[in-house]
């Protein structure tokens, strides 16, 4: 139970306690873990409506494996590039930092593009949220997933903005601000992976 | 335009609303009036509205919530009254549409618009200043956080004057709260009024979470910190673990209201059981979000006003984690009659039952530490007292709720409400009460009047009996809740025996308003000036009374648990006679109020299907945000020199208060 140690550490003299620390990035990962839960919640309200067609088309009728493939694959590999980008970022790199970024983003950018054709089609064709449960439920977990994934866009331009106009090297607070990036990022890989099998393999069935 | 608003739904035709909406304007335009004859405006924004200190912050939070009390039990004692007079065929005086309105409103008041502010509110004055911390760890973040709140409070009071509220019940369940059943603006007031609050106090229990683990003074390990602040910690882990459940039940409900979905519809495979669960996987662990930091501030109380240690720490500790795992095991308790099958339900009702065992765990330590103690009845005390009384009869009842086959009976019933405001009220407000009397004079200097407190107890603790125990004999007669008139004539003189008790609770409330003016008219009579009024623990009354707004000038060490007084007793106090660092602040900053005004009037458009508006609210949010990142120069340092001088001043003050009681003796 002894945490003298860290403690002190975490608690400098003088300096800190307001300034970008790691507990920027430990609250950070907080707010992921609750996330994570409502995530969770919605897995469960997914879980309650995946049979309830209401005479609507199944999983079997709407989904298409390959075009989720192509998806998965760019949302995954930009979690690699987002990881290089981190990787130039530690050495200072700015020039390497903003292409992998822009890689990266460019990837979600795709990601999002493929995930509002699939929802724009369904919809044409009388498959929208409103059709049945099933749907509801799809739409609302897939589309949260698609606007965590909008605001993390959003995000990067924003911070690579930043750091190109302050030109000066990448201080201490972006690096925080990269790293909880980085967090999200990687989070929200895995929580398509869990889409991806529960919503889309499980329901092709 | 203006979407589905029009003057329509002012409810000119409607005197009793429009009174209360001409009574709650006229009493904002005084205060902003009289702001502005004292030309206080500067003062306010600098010192108040743009403040990041978690002091600060806090007492705003406790405003908040005292405000909210008020208008909580003016909705009350108008269902008292409405149910004392509404039998036999005279309808009353508030027709079913309004009355619906006043017992969804009371219920939502009452929990996130004052219970929640007022936990908060204690939590940001006391927590930091008893782990030896300058702030919390997003100061910021704590700004936004009370904004989001207090501009939900804006948007439900708002409900009165433009629209509707929800007639649905607090927790709005569907399929009434769908759009079919509930066609007006009301449950849309409640989605996003709470929608916008609970963004802020999932920040907040980030906020702290992070606080107490991280920015404890160095050698405050586990074991060392106090009881409130192992409370302080559960309650954050259970905000997290809960509130995002919550914003996934409201989105769903939102979103079949909005979108047509059929989450919780009659239709297309929706399922209103599934808003149950949900809401109550929620709901079950916010009661001990709200009763777990009322256990710590009594456990600090107790300990105080005994004059001794408290008994049995570590088991106060271990029951207090017990009770945060259990709490996510018993939510369907609360609808064993959906028909779950006697297995689930005899599940839930044997964890609901094992709850009771760290409660007793806790009500024993609490009498332990008073036996041979020497007894002070400060008012905190005697709410202290009042509620170990009165918790115990609510918990015993509760028990007797958690037997699936009694709960079959009573289940929706009076008995119920009795209950829950037996734990409720006897529980948590009694808590906050108390903690309000305790650390009244370490956030605002002065101490409250002891004589006005102590009356207000009395009737507030009589008055609960007299308006609360008729309401279980009620249910065992049958009486289900929420009715607007009823024929049974039986039941009608418990009910205005009920009634006057909640006059007499309205006497327990003028006493406390009286005690508040009172005391801040005899300020200098009651001037906390050593910072340690009650002989108290912990740290926080280790430092002059109100805090600086640096909290400590040096980091404070921890050797011992209750520190401050193990200190005392080993003669450690000794008064800093080396240099004074200068101490990094953050600065000031407006942005959490803008973000949160953004936020209302999405929130507002929202409700209203204004869509260019709510677009408007949502981008100017996002602007504010990206722009106060963009601000690098977000702290800055005190200087020693100016500790220095703050310091001497309060030492300057001690000293003459200790000559001033020298001459008297």
């Amino acid at each position: 139970m002894d945490i003298t140690h860290e403690t002190l550490a975490a608690h400098p003299e003088h300096g800190e306690h307001h300034g970008p620390g790691p507990n920027t990035v430990f609250g950070f990962w907080l707010y992921l873990m609750t996330d994570c839960i409502l995530f969770a919640t919605l897995f469960a309200a997914f879980a309650v409506s995946r049979r309830q067609y209401a005479e609507g088309p199944t999983g079997h009728d709407i989904f298409d494996l390959k075009y989720v493939a192509v998806e998965t694959f760019l949302l995954l590999v930009s979690s690699c590039t987002y990881g290089l980008a981190m990787l130039s970022a530690y050495r200072n790199r700015i020039n390497g930092l903003v292409l992998w970024l822009g890689v990266t983003f460019l990837m979600g950018l795709g990601f999002i593009g493929m995930e509002v054709n699939e929802f724009s089609h369904l919809v044409a064709e009388g498959n929208g949220p409103d059709r049945s449960a099933f749907l509801s439920a799809f739409f609302t977990l897939v589309g949260t997933h698609g606007l965590h994934v909008t605001c993390g866009l959003i995000w990067m331009v924003v911070l690579t903005a930043q750091i190109l106009i302050k030109r000066k090297g990448i201080p201490s607070s972006y690096m925080n601000r990269l790293m909880c990036l980085s967090l999200f990022w990687h989070f929200l890989d895995i929580v398509w992976i869990c889409v991806f099998t529960f919503v889309y393999l499980m329901g092709v069935q | 335009m203006l979407g589905k608003l029009t003057w329509a739904d002012i409810p000119f035709d409607n005197p009793i609303e429009m009174g209360a909406v001409v009574f709650m304007g006229l009493m904002v335009a005084a205060v902003l009036g009289l702001v502005t004859w004292y030309r206080q405006w500067p003062y306010l924004w600098r010192e108040w509205i743009t403040s990041v200190d978690h002091k600060k912050i806090g007492m705003m939070y406790i405003l908040l919530a005292l405000v909210m009390l008020l208008r909580g039990f003016s909705d009350a004692i108008m269902m008292r009254a409405q149910q004392a007079i509404a039998h036999d065929g005279a309808p009353g005086y508030l027709p079913p549409h309004h009355y619906d309105q006043i017992f969804t409103a009371h219920g939502v008041i009452m929990i996130f618009f004052m219970a929640m502010p007022f936990m908060i509110g204690l939590m940001n004055i006391a927590v930091p200043l008893q782990i030896g911390a300058r702030d919390v760890a997003f100061p910021f973040l704590n700004s936004i956080s009370f904004w989001l709140t207090a501009v939900s409070v804006g948007l439900v009071n708002l409900s009165l004057a433009i629209g509707e509220f929800a007639q649905t019940g607090w927790l709005a369940y569907p399929p009434l709260s769908e759009l079919q059943y509930s066609p007006g603006v009301g449950v849309d007031y409640y989605i996003w009024s709470l929608q916008i609050s609970g963004i802020g106090t999932l920040l907040t229990g980030i906020n702290f979470f992070v606080t107490i683990l991280k920015m404890r003074a160095p050698g405050m390990n586990y074991m060392k910190m106090p009881v409130f602040v192992w409370t302080a910690l559960c309650t954050n882990v259970l905000i997290m673990a809960a509130f995002p459940i919550l914003t996934v039940t409201l989105a769903l409900l939102t979103l079949d209201r909005y979108l047509g979905m059929h989450f919780f519809t009659n239709d297309a495979g929706g399922n209103q059981m599934m808003y149950v669960n949900l809401i109550w996987a929620w709901g079950h662990p916010e009661v001990y979000i709200l009763i777990l930091p009322a256990f710590g501030i009594f456990s600090e109380v107790v300990a105080t006003y005994s004059k001794k240690h408290l008994f049995g720490y570590t088991a106060m500790v271990y029951a207090t984690v017990s009770i945060t795992v259990l709490s996510f095991v018993v939510w369907l308790h609360h609808f064993f009659t959906m028909g779950s099958g006697a297995n689930v339900n005899a599940f839930f009702g044997i964890t609901t039952m094992i709850i009771a065992i760290p409660t007793g765990v806790k009500v024993f330590n609490w009498l332990f530490t008073m036996f041979r103690g020497r007894v002070e009845m400060h008012p905190a005390m005697l709410w202290t007292i009042g509620f170990m009384v009165t918790f115990t009869i609510g918990g015993m009842t509760g028990v007797l709720l958690a037997v699936p086959g009694a709960d079959f009976v009573l289940h929706n019933s009076l008995f119920l409400i009795a209950h829950f405001h037996n734990v409720i009220i006897g529980g948590v407000l009694f808590g906050y009460l108390a903690g309000f009397n305790y650390w009244f004079p370490k956030a605002m200097g002065f101490k409250l009047h002891e004589g006005l407190g102590k009356a207000a107890f009395w009737f507030w603790l009589v008055g609960f009996y007299v308006a609360f125990m008729p309401l279980y004999v009620l249910g065992f007669m049958g009486m289900t809740r929420r009715m607007n008139h009823y024929d049974n004539p039986a039941w009608t003189p418990w009910l205005q025996v009920a009634a006057f008790g909640a006059c007499l609770i309205m006497i327990g409330i003028i006493l406390q308003v009286t005690q508040l003016v009172v005391s801040i008219r005899q300020r200098e009579a009651l001037r906390d000036v050593t910072g340690d009024p009650w002989g108290g623990r912990t740290l926080e009354w280790s430092m002059s009374s109100p805090p600086p707004f640096y909290n400590f000038a040096v980091t404070p060490h921890v050797h011992a648990l209750d520190e401050f007084c193990d200190a005392k007793e080993r003669g450690r106090i000794a008064r800093y006679e080396g240099t004074y660092e200068d101490i990094h602040m953050p600065r000031n900053t407006p942005a959490g109020l803008f973000i949160a005004i953004f936020a209302a009037i999405m929130g507002f458009a929202l409700i209203w299907h204004i869509w260019w508006m709510a677009a408007a609210g949502l981008l100017a949010m996002v602007a504010t945000f990206i722009w106060r990142t963009c601000d690098d120069d977000i702290d800055y340092y005190v200087k020693g020199s100016e500790v220095a001088r703050i310091e001497a001043e309060h030492e300057r003050q001690v000293d003459l208060a200790a000559q001033l009681a020298a001459v008297r003796v």
